[in-house]
């Protein structure tokens, strides 16, 4: 049987991880495929990824993709305090954060916003369901109002959308999916990937245990029913060359930090990704629609990220020394005297 | 020796009093005052008088009392004092109360204006038009407020021989980053000082010396700065912190010193990043992500700040990620009182966290050792790989302390047990996150970017067996706890010893702590000369070191003395000693909020230990 390499001489079995423990049919088992997937065809070296988490069926998931990358399943809803802590101990790291609806929109709501705010290099992905399935099926804060729940309870309060959240707050790239959709999803998670600042994939990812039924807006059937995509989305590394035929007018070509392109044909109504307003009125025309409306909502690649801002430096902070750090013995000295 | 106390009244002829008072300035927050206080201070450090100045402040930014007292002892004892010589009343609306605090035979500087009808007839009084002469003598518009502050400064150098020259020096060194702003201050100095030549002649005993010997080569740092400078000498690379009184002026003063020495000329690059957070639990996530990716991280709190960190904490002691913490503790519970010194979060501190927790603490004393625990600490945290807490308080962290200067660290960092590419080569990958090879309880780790297919592991603070993987197995998790217990076992004999001077040779000695430290040093003094000396450990580092066992093991009696309302130190003592030397041991505790004075422990130990008639 022939194996085929990726540009850095990987299989696709290099980015496997554990066996998953969800349950069979998780929309979250998808995504970790979707992520192999995305992470193999990239060509990532796994020593340079760092997969991040809080608490719930979905950060479990990074133990089940990339097995030989460094990984923290943290608390509940702090993955983002950790993934900024980690980057800026050392920005070589692709910074990889795994989070459910329950981390992002409930107890984590505040580091949700605080990242996006600072614009920290990072993917983050939410594998949304809508429900805390760890603790058997209350609803979670990204339940619709009117999502009924499994034994019949009416979710009466209004959902806590991260995609508009996250627009609210100048996120510099914003896109939404469904787990059942890697045709999209795979495209969109190298596009986060390739991105430099804070990268929110909202992908609905249905519970089947607890979440799955009629009445509920985050099933297989009800997001498969009302997905409405705002273009295809394909993603064009910076190793390969733009190499598409299309008709003036049709395509959108994005350009990102490392080089590599996002490519949108449009579907329908022109979207364009640089107009945040635009991307708010498609979340609520979608919403009052009663669809799901997907794709990449916004990008802007001209926005700093919080490091180069900072003037971070590029070497790891993480491996300076005591030449680079200290003060020197004359320094020292001087300093303690200005104290007399 | 110079003289000693006497009590006196104003009709008595009064034998000079010199170096040895406690000036009082009662004045309004907000309004400027803590430089003229600070100048003062410095002026009167500058002639080579011990100082020992107390800012007991409200929290609030303007228009609260405030109250500074600056404490003088030919000794160099710094602790606070409980007695008033000398009271600067700016402030009306205390007035009458603070009246009451002077001790008979003191002095009374007081704006002119204040109602003295009622007023008590055993101290002298020495009325001044502050606001007259602000109005009047004071041409800078804009900053009148404040300069008028200065005009007690000159009378106060008047009335207690400060030298011009000292005076000059305050205010340089005060206003050092704002050379423009010395001369209007000294003018309005030079005010207050005209004022006392031409209206006063001296009633009272109180005077200051230039003195040599005692604070030869010492320099007056704060606590936070001291904390500050350690952690860069001690090679922080990755801060977050959340804004809370009294730590913030220790992340303050990092940032102010790393835009100084943590720049790259070279290319601009920061040697640093500081977050200021959105709250406490994402300033010690961020520290901790930057601890488990290898970066010396740390954060700064206090009070409320210290509990929302608790569930974070748990997952680094578990986990087994480095991290420092500083925590300026102030009174709680809940907001407490934020602006008042305290030690009531050591044994909460030191097992934060739910579950079997239990984390080193450092306990620095002294400024100087602000300085040496705040860099060392990032050692202990990488060497053993868990948070280590630095413990300070308040009044060591936001008052000028007295201090050799520190010294320049004669060691590189201990980057602990790290597993580097070549080491995994060399071991052909077989390694495990949280097995014990040499027997010490501390595992080796691998930071992420180390390019080797086995460096990498999952970090989790759920079940976890030698290799990192996930497990609810009832040995594995006894396992590894056991391993934790003999990690912190490892760190006990390693962390700071104790301090123990037992050149009084008695059956009774004192064990203290942290701020603490100043009045039992002063207390000793009182109680050796009343033939009561005592011993005294000094406690640095939790766990506790055997010291303490052996040293209550050699004395009949020993008392802890502590700064919180529970005895939470002789609690923990208590628990860790053998039977048969639980009965020993006694508790002394304070907690109001001020800083301990000697007496709190003098007075009850000459009471209780009275010398056999």
């Amino acid at each position: 049987m022939s194996v085929t390499l990726n540009r850095i001489g990987l299989t696709r079995d290099a980015y496997k991880g554990a066996a998953t423990t969800l349950c069979a049919g998780c929309g979250h088992n998808s995504i970790t495929n979707h992520m192999i997937k995305a992470l193999y065809e990239l060509g990532v070296e796994p020593h340079r990824l760092a997969k991040m988490s809080g608490i719930g069926c979905s950060s479990k998931t990074p133990a089940y993709f990339v097995e030989t990358a460094h990984g923290f399943n943290g608390v509940h809803g702090r993955m983002p305090a950790l993934t900024t802590g980690a980057h800026l101990a050392n920005r070589e790291l692709l910074m990889l954060g795994v989070s459910g609806d329950g981390d992002t929109a409930s107890i984590g709501l505040g580091q949700f916003m605080h990242m996006i705010r600072r614009n920290i290099d990072c993917t983050y992905i939410i594998e949304d369901n809508g429900t805390y399935g760890l603790t058997k099926g209350q609803f979670s804060a990204t339940a619709d109002l009117g999502s009924v729940q499994k034994k019949g309870a009416v979710n009466t309060f209004q959902p806590i959308d991260p995609c508009a959240v996250a627009l609210t707050l100048g996120c510099s790239f914003v896109a939404r999916s469904f787990s059942g959709d890697g045709k999209q999803v795979v495209p969109l998670i190298k596009a986060a990937l390739a991105h430099r600042g804070t990268a929110i994939l909202d992908i609905i990812s249905p519970c089947v245990t607890f979440n799955d039924h009629d009445g509920s807006t985050k099933s297989y059937s009800w997001v498969k029913d009302h997905e409405e995509s705002i273009a295809d989305v394909s993603f064009i590394p910076f190793f390969e060359e733009v190499q598409v035929d299309y008709e003036p007018g049709t395509i959108r070509d994005v350009e990102l930090h490392d080089g590599s392109h996002i490519l949108l044909k449009k579907l329908g109504e022109d979207h364009d990704p640089s107009d945040r307003r635009a991307a708010m009125r498609v979340i609520e025309e979608g919403r009052a629609a009663g669809q799901l409306v997907t794709g990449l909502l916004y990008l802007d690649t001209e926005m700093q990220d919080f490091a180069t801002t900072e003037h971070i430096p590029d070497r790891p902070l993480k491996d300076l020394g005591e030449a680079e750090l200290r003060m020197t013995k004359e320094q020292f000295a001087r300093f303690m005297s200005e104290f007399a | 020796m110079l003289q000693a106390r006497k009590i006196l009244t104003p009709a008595e002829v009064t034998p000079e009093i010199i170096n040895d008072l406690t000036i009082q300035a009662a004045t309004v927050n907000g309004s400027g005052s803590q430089t003229a206080n600070l100048v003062l201070t410095r002026a009167i450090f500058h002639m080579g008088i011990p100082v020992a100045p107390k800012n007991v402040f409200p929290s609030n930014i303007e228009g609260l009392p405030t109250w500074y007292q600056l404490r003088v002892t030919p000794e160099g004892h710094t602790a606070r004092s409980d007695k008033v010589d000398i009271l600067i009343a700016f402030n009306v609306v205390t007035w009458h109360q603070d009246l009451k605090t002077v001790r008979p035979g003191g002095v009374v500087i007081h704006e002119e204006a204040f109602s003295t009808a009622d007023a008590r007839t055993d101290v002298n009084y020495y009325p001044v038009p502050f606001s007259k002469l602000a109005k009047t003598k004071i041409l800078n518009d804009t900053l009148r407020k404040q300069l008028a502050n200065m005009i007690y400064v000159g009378v106060v150098a008047g009335l207690l021989g400060i030298p011009w020259e000292a005076l000059e020096h305050g205010v340089k060194r005060q206003f050092l980053s704002k050379p423009k702003a010395v001369q209007v201050n000294l003018d309005a100095i030079k005010v207050g000082f005209d004022y006392w030549q031409d209206n006063f002649s001296k009633k009272d005993a109180y005077r200051l010396a230039p003195m040599t010997g005692v604070v030869d080569g010492k320099v007056l740092v704060e606590g936070n700065q001291a904390a500050a400078l350690g952690a860069l000498m001690g090679g922080v690379t990755v801060v977050a912190w959340y804004p809370i009184t009294p730590s913030s002026s220790l992340c303050e003063n990092l940032i102010a010193y790393s835009e100084r020495f943590r720049n790259d000329p070279a290319t601009g690059a920061r040697l640093i990043s500081v977050v200021q957070a959105e709250d406490e639990l994402a300033a010690v996530g961020m520290a901790i992500g930057a601890g488990w990716a290898g970066a010396r991280s740390m954060t700064s709190t206090s009070g409320p700040g210290i509990s929302l960190m608790a569930e974070f904490a748990g997952l680094a002691y578990y986990a087994e990620v480095p991290v420092v913490i500083f925590d300026i503790q102030r009174i709680g519970p809940s907001t407490g009182l934020p602006t008042r010194t305290s030690q009531a979060d050591v044994g909460f501190a030191y097992t934060l966290s739910h579950g079997d927790t239990k984390h080193i603490v450092l306990l620095p004393g002294t400024v100087e050792e602000c300085y040496e625990h705040g860099r060392d600490a990032f050692d202990y945290a990488d060497r053993f790989q868990t948070p280590v807490f630095v413990l300070s308080d308040l009044d060591l962290g936001m008052n000028l302390w007295m201090t050799p200067e520190f010294k320049y660290p004669d060691k590189p960092f201990d980057r602990g047990k790290v597993l580097s590419k070549a080491d995994l080569e060399r071991l052909a990958g077989d390694w495990g996150r949280y097995a014990d090879v040499d027997g010490d309880g501390i595992p080796y780790r691998t930071l992420p970017g180390t390019d080797h297919p086995a460096a990498g592991y999952f970090t989790r603070g759920s079940g976890h067996d030698e290799h990192a993987r996930y497990t609810e197995s009832a040995d594995a998790y006894v396992r590894n706890m056991d391993r934790l217990t003999k990690k912190l076992e490892t760190a006990r004999h390693e962390l700071p010893a104790p301090v123990v001077d037992e050149s009084a040779k008695s059956l009774i000695g004192l064990i203290a702590f942290g701020s603490t430290h100043a009045a039992v040093l002063e207390a000793r003094e009182t109680l050796a000369a009343a033939g009561r000396p005592v011993d005294y450990l000094r406690l640095r580092a939790l766990p506790l070191s055997d010291e303490v066992a052996a040293f209550i093991s050699r004395h009949e009696k020993v008392y802890v003395v502590e700064q919180n309302r529970d005895g939470q130190v002789y609690d923990l003592i208590r628990l860790a000693l053998p039977a048969e030397l639980v009965g020993r041991v006694r508790s002394i505790r304070h907690y109001n909020g001020q800083p301990i004075p000697a007496v709190a422990i003098s007075d009850p130990l000459l009471q209780l230990e009275a010398v056999p008639a």
